[in-house]
């Protein structure tokens, strides 16, 4: 008798997934001389609240901030690799990667991890070469564009339409003038409180990272005097 | 033929919650002293706190890999004691190594089944940090692992505040232990506690029960 | 010119007990321009000779670590890269600095591996390493046959020998010196190894670490400010 060619079918094995997901929302806004990136600090274990102050945003060089949603870990080791990155290329080169080319470093990155892929989702903020805020826009696996406005992870579906409103002014017959520093800061502070009232994986606090040329301020955990922006309810 | 790849699929022998704050002047943790074989109560005088180097660490989850994990971070302080030039890793330090193992095992889909609680000192401020199977990591001033997420985490963030003294600690965690006592199954009433002060000191309380549990029937019980 | 029969490979004693070839590469670093370094409590400074304008011979690897080189460019650059990715390592998995001791003990071991290997030869460079830690500032100097020594201040290179007599004259003064007066001492200890010509800012570099100070590496124009006196730096600007 022939031996069958195919193995006999087993039962799938009980596998554990190495992904979880901490949720959270970032937001970034390009604007004409200045760029914003900002999240919120809660890190989520399915319902319940694990930490209420996490940091998602980074801080890569003077004119760069990344921000990350989706897997703490990953998270973690994604933007330690960016820094090793950064400071690499500072010994190499001797000179401060730009955002742009920094931009790309980050897909390729991404992209290098195509069949293991690190669960972030992330949106980069910094000024171009003519001191022009940019931003940039990725998935998981290193698609990435570009964009005047972006944000990611478990508010995103929530922030989009209210940024294509407000910022690109979509179906508007009268359309505003770019908004500047200042009244993107207000703008970022109601949107991302409006995500925290309907996300439940997004709240706590609000950190806001802002790049102008003089170069990088972060309202964040870790600045003194400065007052924390607390995002809904105690 | 080579032997198949294993991994752990489940945890065998499992600890359940470890709590633990911050205080005035260091860190307490606490936790009970069983491990459970499922659902049998296997090992009732088991010590899931160890001191090691400058930082205390306690687990639930798995307690073969808590042993492991012991046994890696001991020697992670030996090696750096062999240079005698003085050198010690801050606890922040041995947390961020912890972080990185738990996470590369992770990635190679062969997690250490636990959720490692780890206490010490950080520029003369009280550190005390999570880190879990996935390498998912946070310092914070009140932690809590399995059950203890759910029952004792919400008790703690309540009553923590920064300046407390270690009697006051004492008695949060004595309240969040006796809470997981009574509700969480895989408990037993042998409870201990350890602390870490800023200086480094480590003391390990011996195992003892809780007192003020009641288990009356409620009917019997006033009510105040 | 010390040729002898003993001396074709690494791995040959003498019969008087000596391993030629490493004895060549340490006169590779005699060979080469002249660093020096010293340290006070709070600071440590390098400073160093540029045979060339655009060379680097003073490089920072992390926030308070720097190092520089006397020896084989070539080699220099290689071990740099060593230390520059022990750096990244320690970083990587404890979010700190790596201490400064560890560091010299990582770079000596490496050196030493090729002093015991046929078919290699030993790195043909000298180094200092200054570093502030935890247990405070180190200077260290590391040598091609992998032995490596804790210093409060030493000279090696080309023309050395009364940089060292400089500093051996004022080593006690160091440790309570101000960074202003160390970094003077330095450029005043590396001009003894120039007999003709003057320290100017393009043929020497400083590198600075300090215990509130991150490791920054001083050329060119950000010369001028040291000591005008001491290097006549007006002509080369």
């Amino acid at each position: 008798m022939l031996t069958p060619a195919v193995a006999p079918i087993e039962a799938k094995k009980k596998e554990w997934s190495p992904y979880t997901d901490n949720g959270g929302t970032t937001l970034a806004i390009a604007g004409p001389d200045y760029a914003i990136v900002a999240a919120d600090t809660r890190l989520s274990n399915g319902y319940s609240i694990s930490c209420r102050d996490v940091t998602k945003l980074a801080q890569l060089t003077q004119h760069c901030v990344i921000g990350t949603a989706g897997m703490q870990a990953d998270r973690a080791v994604f933007h330690k690799l960016l820094r090793t990155r950064v400071d690499y290329f500072k010994y190499k080169y001797g000179k401060t990667i730009t955002p742009t080319a920094l931009a790309q470093m980050i897909a390729n990155i991404l992209y290098g991890h195509r069949f293991f892929p690190y669960y972030c989702f992330n949106v980069v903020g910094g000024l171009d070469a003519q001191g022009h805020g940019v931003v940039f826009s990725y998935d998981a696996v290193g698609s990435y564009q570009a964009l005047p406005y972006a944000t990611t992870g478990s508010g995103a579906q929530l922030l989009e339409p209210l940024l294509d409103s407000h910022i690109a002014q979509r179906n508007r017959t009268q359309k505003n003038p770019p908004m500047s520093k200042d009244e993107a800061i207000a703008f970022v502070k109601n949107a991302m409180a409006s995500v925290s009232e309907r996300d439940i994986h997004t709240g706590d606090f609000l950190e806001i990272a802002v790049i102008t040329r003089e170069g990088t301020q972060i309202i964040t955990r870790e600045a003194d005097g400065v007052e924390r922006i607390k995002l809904g309810f105690d | 033929m080579d032997a198949p790849i294993t991994r752990t699929l489940e945890p065998i022998n499992t600890g359940t919650s470890v709590v633990g704050i911050t205080y005035k002047d260091g860190v307490l943790i606490a936790s009970d002293t069983l491990v459970s074989y499922g659902s049998l109560s296997r090992f009732r005088s088991i010590q899931r706190l160890v001191s090691i180097g400058p930082c205390l660490i306690g687990a639930s989850g798995d307690y073969s890999d808590f042993q492991h994990i012991t046994d890696l971070l001991t020697q992670k302080v030996d090696e750096a004691s062999f240079h005698q030039d003085g050198f010690q890793y801050t606890a922040p330090e041995l947390f961020e190594y912890l972080c990185r193992v738990m996470y590369e095992r992770r990635s190679k889909v062969n997690p250490y089944w636990n959720r490692v609680v780890m206490a010490g000192s950080k520029q003369g401020k009280p550190f005390l940090g999570c880190v879990d199977l996935y390498g998912t990591h946070y310092a914070s001033p009140t932690v809590a692992t399995g059950y203890g997420e759910q029952l004792a985490q919400p008790i703690l963030r309540k009553e923590w505040h920064p300046d407390m003294s270690l009697e006051e600690a004492h008695a949060l965690l004595e309240k969040c232990m006796r809470v997981l006592l009574y509700r969480d199954c895989y408990t037993i009433n042998k409870v201990q506690f350890a602390r870490i002060g800023l200086d480094g000191q480590t003391t390990i309380e011996p195992p003892a029960p809780l007192t003020g549990t009641r288990w009356e029937a409620p009917l019997t019980i006033t009510l105040p | 010119m010390y040729r002898t029969a003993y001396d074709s490979d690494v791995t040959i004693f003498s019969p008087q007990g000596r391993l030629y070839q490493i004895e060549y590469a340490m006169e590779a670093v005699k060979q080469g321009a002249a660093t020096a370094g010293l340290k006070s409590n709070t600071h440590v400074v390098l400073v160093a000779i540029k045979r060339n304008e655009s060379q680097q011979k003073v490089l920072a690897l992390d926030q308070q670590i720097g190092a520089s080189t006397a020896g084989l460019t070539a080699d220099a650059r290689k071990l740099l890269d060593f230390m520059k990715s022990e750096i990244m390592n320690f970083r990587w998995a404890h979010e700190s600095q790596i201490p400064v001791n560890w560091l010299a003990v990582e770079v000596s071991d490496k050196s030493q591996k090729r002093t015991q290997h046929a078919g290699s030869r030993p790195f043909g460079v000298g180094m200092l390493i200054a570093g502030v830690d935890s247990q405070g500032t180190h200077l260290y100097q590391t040598c091609p046959s992998g032995n490596y020594f804790d210093y409060y201040s030493c000279a090696i290179g080309a023309r050395s020998q009364p940089v060292k007599t400089y500093l051996e004259k004022h080593y006690k003064e160091f440790p309570t010196c101000s960074r202003e007066e160390l970094i003077k001492h330095a450029l005043q200890a590396i001009k003894a190894s120039q007999p003709d010509e003057e320290l100017d800012t393009t043929n020497c570099s400083v590198g600075v670490v300090g215990v509130d100070e991150q490791f920054t590496v001083f050329e060119g124009e950000r010369l001028l400010p040291f000591d005008e006196a001491t290097m006549n730096l007006e002509r080369h600007q």
